[in-house]
């Protein structure tokens, strides 16, 4: 049950998307969520939706993954639709009905936003490792270290909790079987019952992690990590002419969104 | 006491996805009250699956574990029960203490068996004495011990429920060679009294080869070999095919074989070694 989780899970690969600059891709989910919410009209809809699906289909990631990935937040979409169909003022489909045609057409189209803009995004960690994640984003923000923004630590520290997840959760599935093997049991009783059966796996859980914190630690430390200042890479990041085209593409979408949204398309 | 008979047991990891593994393929054995059985094999060679089947802890892909001729995973109630029937220790079991008292640790699994008051005292009690722990400690947390004294504790804990097949992964893992030594006397100690059969899985080829009564081999996830010391140890060759090492008197008798020193028979103690090369000396100096 604990390996469904594929949330931010990378797929190594090729594609080009794959061999952008992470800073790029950065850029490019911002100008896509802010084009996506340029959107009003059917067009608007359907370019975006072309411009995702393309990506996708560039990308070679195998598209059930996102469907997967779309899962944890189907009651969220369920929701948002729900709110829109009864709550949206119009035309009833019916006399005396709740519903209405604008309803309908909203409901649709809020379903459309959540589950691109939650598509986009998985686009970004699907093809995009952590590693390399954390270090666009530490360039990115590295201007705000003038105004003493601690961008190093606040990068690391995210490296280091991506990075742990999968080991916890390998973790808690040991933890699990291992109380399970003494007859602890997770699937009856009540909300309390159940809760209070998970401080076996809690305790022991925790105190592996602090264990695990403190490895790591001395091990930075035994290699003389002393912070960001004056570090270098091994892998240094370029810009390069995929980069700036992949941008301009961004940016041309941007701009045809917001001028759609002028014309009410 | 039971018998556990493993037949036809299949198992695939994640089976329909592009990440499937066929961890186990057609495993037939029995394991007979009172036996000592070592499980050996590289790693990744499906011993570790294999041994969490023997509860139910994995449920089988295909094949049936039976436990005296009842099928383990025919529905919840036996899937939990088995569990009590078939203690198993995991590896580093240490990391899996939570209570704050070693009394309360020991106490989970009998706990869990739903059994009274006095009864779980009894057995919190007799678990601590196989292991070597005095009474001394039933009041400590603990993650105050050392590494060797929580590994007996977990060991303790599994033991409490007087389970009827023992198993252990790596039980003396990372342990300093007193800790080992001690912990395979309890194992052993706890078989002799109970009449429990008892799979450990290890590494170390000189523990299994001396404690085992019988060694099943496991090679990419089937029983490459299952046979006593002596036969398992007398193809020492094929041992090492497979990624595994043999025992210190193994290899050194391999050794003096190939320099032309004839010694007799399968030899994997350091006595038998002993008693061969004595012996061929004494055909040779003839």
């Amino acid at each position: 049950m604990l390996k469904d989780v594929t949330l931010g899970q990378y797929f190594p690969g090729n594609s080009i998307v794959h061999r952008l600059d992470p800073r790029t891709k950065l850029i490019l989910v911002v100008l896509f969520i802010a084009g996506l919410f340029q959107a009003n009209g059917w067009l608007g809809y359907i370019v975006v939706m072309a411009v995702t699906f393309t990506a996708i289909g560039i990308s070679t990631i195998p598209p059930k993954s996102f469907v997967r990935g779309l899962k944890p937040m189907i009651f969220i979409i369920a929701l948002t639709a729900i709110l829109n169909l009864f709550y949206t003022t119009g035309t009833p489909i019916l006399p005396g009905w709740p519903v209405t045609f604008e309803g309908i057409e909203r409901a649709v189209q809020m379903v459309l936003r959540i589950s691109l803009l939650i598509a986009g995004t998985f686009l970004l960690t699907y093809t995009t490792s952590p590693m390399e994640l954390t270090d666009g984003l530490e360039k990115l923000f590295s201007p705000l270290n003038k105004i003493k923004v601690p961008v190093h630590e606040l990068t690391l520290m995210m490296s280091m909790a991506l990075r742990f997840i999968p080991t916890l959760i390998e973790e808690t599935d040991k933890i699990m079987s291992a109380q399970k093997a003494r007859g602890a049991d997770f699937e009856t009783g009540g909300l309390i019952q159940r809760a209070k059966a998970l401080l076996p796996v809690l305790v022991p859980l925790f105190v592996s992690a602090f264990r695990r914190a403190d490895e790591l630690a001395v091990a930075m430390e035994s290699r003389c990590y002393h912070g960001g200042e004056g570090r270098t890479r091994m892998k240094q990041m370029k810009l390069e002419g995929r980069d700036y085209i992949a941008l301009l593409i961004g940016a041309v979408f941007l701009a045809a969104m917001i001028v759609m949204k002028k014309f009410g398309l | 006491m039971a018998e556990i008979r493993v037949e036809g047991l299949r198992h695939v990891y994640s089976a329909g996805t592009p990440f499937e593994n066929v961890a186990l393929d057609n495993i037939n054995t029995v394991l007979h009250p009172g036996e000592l059985i070592g499980v050996i094999g590289h790693t990744g060679s499906g011993k570790s699956t294999f041994i969490q089947h023997l509860n139910a802890l994995l449920k089988p892909t295909g094949g049936t574990v039976y436990c005296n001729d009842k099928d383990i995973n025919a529905d919840k109630l036996s899937r939990r029960d088995i569990k009590f029937k078939v203690g198993l220790v995991f590896q580093y079991p240490e990391y899996q203490l939570f209570e704050e008292t070693v009394y309360k640790d020991i106490a989970f699994g009998p706990k869990n068996m739903k059994l009274s008051d006095e009864e779980i005292d009894i057995r919190v009690r007799e678990a601590a004495e196989f292991v070597g722990i005095g009474e001394y400690f039933f009041d400590k947390s603990p993650l105050e011990l050392s590494g060797g004294q929580k590994r007996r504790i977990a060991i303790a804990g599994v033991i409490a429920m007087r389970p009827e097949v023992l198993i252990l992964d790596e039980p003396t893992a990372g342990l300093d060679p007193a800790g080992c030594a001690q912990i395979l006397e309890n194992i052993i100690s706890y078989r002799d009294k109970t009449g429990a059969a008892v799979v450990i899985v290890s590494h170390n080829m000189d523990d299994t080869a001396r404690i085992s009564d019988r060694i099943l081999v496991f090679h990419k996830g089937s029983i490459a070999m299952d046979g006593t010391p002596e036969e398992v140890f007398s193809q020492p060759d094929r041992l090492i095919e497979m990624g595994l090492d043999v025992p210190h008197a193994t290899s050194l008798a391999m050794v003096l074989r190939k320099n032309g020193i004839p010694l007799e028979g399968s030899i994997y103690t350091h006595e038998q070694l002993k008693a061969a090369v004595l012996k061929a000396k004494g055909v040779m100096s003839c």
